[in-house]
């Protein structure tokens, strides 16, 4: 699997959203910005529902995950709200305490990934020259193949393990993430503040860290909330395969595989937990496209030459 | 090369508004533009400028929509076009020269093949378009036939602009900014093109611009644009040397000119959005001489010949007097008009009907026909059938100061009667202003517990002046002030009301006999004689070199101080504001 | 840049000569497939590198059960496996040139056979899902844009926000339960085609597996045709072209969309590298019998053969379609083809 891409239109192929963490309180103003709108209200909500049915599901189970406690592939009753998986473990329970893990190693491995990829790709864009044609070479290796068979390939080397998926699914995300922060990086570097910075001597280590990175900002939250949809996805596609977190561990990918089998008997044991990483999944873009909208918004209405008014065409250049 | 003068555009009652609600953006425009002839149309961002560029075209941007009026173009209305004929007249009957041409270039084709395109159809296209090329200053070499835009200049690109709408010889060519951006040696370049081009193809041109010296260099006629409606329509030398709306004088107070060392000043506040405009006049908020009127109605346009104006206080006419008195016609077809801030005098000896003139005026008298416009609207002979905001506008001073205050009154009581009734305010408010009033005429306020009888001749007038003031009128009516007072007081009362004039901004009409106190106080001055109007005009050419006999004879007979003993010789003496008595001796014939 | 030799010219500055069509392609072209070759070279030292980091090999794989380390120690001197890992490297490589990348551990074949029926298995798959999605995703994109609030464009940008949301195994199996199980009993579920027979013979193994793939990919395809169109829609050229008076369809076809392509091919060409991962997780919902599947078997059995070359041959497509579409955008972008 790869990047989907992004939800916004084709300039962002070619740019990345214009980095800036000012503009009237920064982050905090984009976040709030973004949650006014609908698309990011509702992502909001939908996200908060899953993780918090996954975080507080192992508490709650009616039973254990891994217990036997009703006829194989059952239809949901009182006892067993959503029937009965393929061995006859009750689905409600697995559901519940099948998430945790999903998204623990989901968050998990954006970070990993992102903090690896903003390293080189902050250093690539700042030293630029020789260290950045290696790095960006280097890269581009990573770049040559479909995450979800990078991921595969360090699988196969060193088995199937939970940690090992994060770290393989951490490290699929490094290039592209590299390539996107050192490309706002050199973006940064070139505004003037910076060359103010510049020209009144102050050493390049404060011109990175007070300077530069806080414009980076929203881009590597619009970054990380990209990379951790997508991590849920690759996780749970891994798991779903057979890779990362096996039976009996009750998680969600293990669960849509494991059932497949009883789809005409009991469909639950597969849509159930499809559809809490579908709305988990699409919460989670929204709130991401609804962010990075919102980055683009604040540029702009700080931007006093542009009038938003049907006359912009009269705003004299 | 130049068609006959006919009216190529004729553009009527314009009005786009937004999609959205209906809130206008251009509302009320009416021009029209002849053959051979530019229209400049100027104004800032939001004025609708662009808007009116893209309605000639039949086209607006999203968001908007025609919502009425015409734009004829020989005939043909555009707006009242089908789809397809709109399709038609676009390019080969208007053209349109873009702001950018950079952008409004398509990137991905070939010159040859956008050239190509704009004179697709026509019989001779394509021989077209070396000729055109020529004209615009560019060569047909295959350089600039093969090249995409990008690979153009600033100026190449225009020009191609330019070749795109003329090649189909267009009747009207508008022409949005199409100097922007470019640096000064392009843009002369460019303009020179333009003026060559609308020339030899005797086309009617529209050119939009902000830029105000530009538009001074290219168009006849300059049409002012502020907040959707034109404000001020007329030959260019009359509206940049003698503007009439207060947006056009700001707007040449501020532009800044290459050769002056005058500081450039601006116009404070901003223009207000679509759909925010303030009730009244839109540009209100921001003039400098806006009165009350202004703010509940939106002025209507003021046509003088050729000079089309929309604004309250540009023109405070008042015309066509005839008036009976009596058993007898004594006013026979009398018209003048005061332009707001200036002051009329109204020169007659007695008997020539100036004092009835004046109380036709202020409504004083009830047998007579004709109209008096104050603000651009007609009022009602009497007062009472004027509205109050006007009875408190016009304000009139007697002759005859012994006789126009109340003996029975304290001068306190005589000034406030008049604040109290207009403003209905009581008590410490109007001490306040009745103390301000006292100041503006120079009296003290220990006056204010005396009786008339108690007062001098000049005192008195000055509370007569004071009580006028105090309502803050907009014109007063002087009538012959100052003949019942002593000369040495004639001067200072002059003098007073003149100050006046200038700090209030007032529109003074000024009715003596005195010729002598012209040059002191007044702008224009009509002589009266025998109930009709002998001459009029400007002070000081009538003085210096008047035309009528009549008038010759009043100027002669007037006593001087120092009787020449030379041929009279033409001054131009005496701007108001002098001293009086310099003024005496230096008035000559 | 020459200076104007004609005095008819009064521009000081000249128009850039305009340079053949060859001229920027040929050495783009040439940069790309030279830094192709080295960043294939380098994923194969990766995978090949990787590979040998696995605990055990294929002289252990063999022995399975019976393995002592004599005997380890004999199989690896059989089959070479006792040589310096960069000689190894240069015989597996020199084999891939020649068109022989080695044994499968566990089937016993030569790789080439197991992976070439997979490979034209994918291919009709990538194909034929990129072939309906991509024009499906054009002409929606176009259609939405022209008209700019209707049907299409609300449901297609509401429709494809979910979408492009959902893992693609779940897109699958939401049309597995849609189609074969639970509400239509039509598509089979899953492809039940030996080894032997071609994919193309059954076609109706196809189906499901292309749908989901469509399904997956319209979304994206769509809003970036709308986006590269509205763009262009918006344009000043676009306005110019309307105040000018061409038709509707003029505008749309001959202004408009020329200038949409560049951003569209490159969805395309990210279309297809998306679709070479996408069909991982596809193919094995329905064990369609491809690229992606004989990966994921190759994984689990820990066939390193198999798998070095899959990935090789992955990262190879990679890079075709990485060039492709850089010099597809090249030929449509004149701004670019020639700098002034």
């Amino acid at each position: 699997m790869t990047e989907r891409g992004w939800t916004l239109g084709p300039k962002a192929l070619t740019a990345p959203v214009r980095p800036r963490g000012g503009g009237r309180g920064g982050i905090a103003a984009i976040g709030r910005q973004a949650l006014r709108t609908r698309r990011g209200a509702i992502g909001l909500t939908l996200v908060a529902i899953v993780v918090l049915f996954a975080v507080v599901g192992p508490f709650v189970a009616p039973h254990p995950p891994t217990a036997l406690t009703t006829i194989p592939l059952s239809g949901p009753s009182g006892h067993a709200w959503l029937g009965g998986d393929f061995l006859g473990r009750d689905v409600w329970s697995r559901l519940l305490a099948g998430g945790w893990a999903l998204l623990l190693l989901a968050v998990l491995a954006t970070v990993l990934g992102v903090a690896a990829g903003t390293a080189i790709g902050v250093t690539a864009g700042l030293l630029q020259g020789k260290v950045d044609s290696i790095l960006m070479r280097c890269v581009d290796v990573g770049l040559a193949f479909p995450q979800i068979v990078f991921a595969l390939l360090l699988v196969s080397v060193a088995g199937a393990r939970p940690w090992l998926v994060v770290v393989a699914v951490g490290i699929s995300h490094t290039p592209q993430v590299a390539r996107v922060v050192r490309a706002a990086t050199l973006d940064v570097s070139e505004q003037d503040y910076v060359k103010v910075a510049e020209s009144n001597g102050v050493s390049r280590w404060r011109i990175m860290m007070f300077e530069i990175v806080p414009n980076l900002v929203s881009v590597l939250m619009v970054e990380l909330g990209l990379r951790l949809t997508f991590s849920i996805t690759l996780i749970a596609g891994l798991t779903f395969i057979g890779f990362g977190l096996r039976p009996p561990a009750p998680n969600w990918g293990v669960m849509i595989n494991e059932n497949r089998i009883g789809l005409t008997l009991n469909p639950w044991g597969v849509l159930a937990p499809i559809a809490l990483i579908a709305i988990l999944t699409i919460g989670m873009n929204l709130l991401t496209d609804a962010f990075a909208s919102a980055a683009i918004g604040v540029d702009r209405a700080g931007d006093l030459t542009l009038e938003s008014s049907p006359f912009a065409a009269e705003a004299v250049p | 090369m130049t068609e006959p003068a006919g009216i190529r555009l004729s553009v009527r009652d314009l009005r786009v508004e937004l999609a959205d609600g209906g809130a206008d953006v251009v509302a009320e425009v009416s021009f029209d533009v002849r053959a051979g002839q530019t229209l400049g149309i100027v104004g800032e961002s939001g004025s609708g400028k662009t808007t009116v560029a893209h309605a000639l075209l039949g086209h607006c941007r999203r968001g908007l929509k025609l919502a009425s009026g015409s734009v004829a173009v020989n005939g043909t209305d555009l707006l009242a076009a089908s789809p397809e004929e709109l399709r038609r007249h676009r390019s080969r009957t208007v053209g349109f020269v873009p702001q950018d041409p950079g952008k409004a270039l398509n990137p991905v084709m070939r010159i040859r093949r956008q050239l190509n395109e704009s004179v697709a159809g026509l019989a001779d296209g394509r021989d077209r378009i070396p000729a055109i090329l020529a004209d615009v200053g560019l060569e047909a070499r295959p350089e600039i036939l093969n090249a995409y835009p990008h690979q153009l200049s600033g100026g190449q690109q225009q020009r191609i602009s330019l070749a795109l709408a003329f090649a189909p010889q267009p009747e009207l060519i508008v022409l949005d900014e199409p100097t922007t951006g470019l640096d000064v040696t392009t843009q002369r370049r460019v303009l020179d093109t333009i003026k060559r081009l609308s020339d030899s193809y005797g086309v009617a041109s529209v050119y939009v611009s902000h830029d105000l010296a530009v538009v001074a260099e290219v168009a006849d006629r300059v049409a002012v644009m502020y907040a959707g409606r034109m404000v001020e329509l007329g030959a260019t030398r009359d509206v940049l040397a003698a503007p009439f709306h207060p947006y056009t004088r700001g707007l040449l107070l501020a532009a800044p000119r290459p050769d002056e060392a005058s500081a450039i000043e601006g116009i404070p506040g901003y223009p207000a959005r679509v759909g925010h405009r303030p009730a009244g006049c839109s540009f209100r908020p921001r003039c400098p001489v806006a009165v009350e009127r202004c703010r509940q109605t939106p002025p209507p346009e003021f046509v003088r010949p050729d000079h089309l104006v929309r604004c309250f206080r540009a023109t405070e006419e008042l015309a066509r007097v005839s008036a009976r008195y009596g058993q007898h016609q004594v006013l026979h077809d009398v018209s003048f008009e005061v332009k707001e801030g200036e002051c009329l005098a109204v020169v007659g000896e007695s008997g020539s009907g100036k004092t009835t003139l004046a109380r036709c005026v202020s409504g004083l008298v009830t047998d007579w026909n004709g109209s008096v416009r104050f603000n651009g609207e007609e009022l009602a002979r009497h007062v009472r059938g004027r509205d109050r905001s006007v009875l408190q506008a016009i304000q009139y001073i007697y002759q005859n100061p012994y006789a126009s205050l109340n003996p029975r009154k304290t001068v306190h009581q005589i000034l406030a009667a008049p604040v109290e009734h207009f403003s209905g305010r009581r008590g410490t408010d109007v001490t306040t202003v009745i103390g301000q009033a006292l100041e503006s005429v120079a009296l003290s306020p220990q006056l204010l517990s005396r009786f008339p009888a108690e007062l001098s001749g000049g005192e008195r007038q000055r509370v007569a002046i004071a009580r006028a003031l105090a309502v803050e009128p907009s014109v007063l009516i002087c009538d012959e002030i100052t003949s019942a007072l002593d000369v040495s007081v004639q001067a200072a009362i002059v003098h007073l009301i003149h100050d006046l004039q200038l700090l209030k901004n007032l529109t003074l009409v000024f009715i003596t006999h005195n010729l002598a106190l012209l040059p002191s106080v007044a702008n224009s001055v009509v002589v009266l004689q025998n109930g009709r109007v002998v001459e009029s005009g400007d002070v000081h050419s009538i003085l210096s070199a008047p035309a009528m006999p009549y008038t010759r004879s009043l100027i002669a007979n007037a006593p001087r101080l120092d009787p020449p003993t030379a041929p009279p010789a033409p001054s131009g003496h005496g701007k108001p504001g002098q001293s009086w008595t310099t003024d005496l001796r230096e008035t000559t014939t | 840049m020459t200076a104007a030799a004609a005095p008819a010219t009064p521009d000081g500055d000249a128009p850039a000569r305009a340079r053949r069509a060859g001229g920027t392609i040929l050495p783009l072209l040439a940069r790309r497939l030279v830094a192709g070759v080295f960043t294939l070279f380098a994923v194969s030292i990766i995978v090949f590198a990787a590979t040998q980091v696995l605990p055990g090999n294929a002289a252990t794989a063999v022995l399975g059960q019976s393995a002592t380390p004599l005997r380890v120690a004999q199989l690896e001197a059989q089959m070479h496996l006792n040589r310096p890992a960069v000689a190894q490297y240069a015989s597996w490589i020199g084999g891939i040139l020649h068109g022989n990348p080695g044994t499968s551990l566990v089937a016993n074949q030569p790789v080439a056979s197991i992976v070439l029926p997979r490979v034209l298995a994918s291919a009709a798959l990538v194909i034929l899902a990129a072939v309906i999605g991509v024009t499906i995703g054009v002409v929606g994109g176009v259609l939405a844009a022209s008209r700019r609030s209707g049907l299409i464009d609300q449901s297609m940008s509401l429709g494809s926000l979910i979408i492009t949301a959902m893992p693609e195994f779940v897109v699958a199996l939401l049309l597995v339960v849609l189609f074969s199980t639970t509400v239509f009993r039509v598509l089979p579920a899953v492809s039940i085609i030996s080894p032997g027979h071609s994919v193309l013979g059954s076609p109706s193994q196809l189906v499901l597996p292309v749908a989901t793939l469509v399904i997956v990919i319209v979304p994206y395809i769509f809003r970036m045709m709308r986006g590269a169109m509205l763009e262009a829609l918006e344009s000043d050229y676009v306005e110019m072209a309307q105040l000018r008076g061409q038709s509707v369809r003029r505008v749309l076809f001959v202004h408009a969309l020329p200038n949409a392509l560049a951003p569209v091919i490159q969805v395309i060409g990210l279309t297809l590298l998306y679709l070479a991962g996408g069909i991982v997780v596809v193919e094995f919902v329905f064990n369609y019998r491809g690229l992606g599947q004989g990966l994921v078997n190759a994984v689990t059995t820990r066939d390193i053969p198999t798998i070095q070359f899959l990935v090789l041959l992955l990262a190879a497509f990679y890079v075709f379609v990485n060039i492709v579409t850089d010099v597809l955008v090249l030929l449509v972008s004149p701004r670019r083809r020639y700098p002034r």
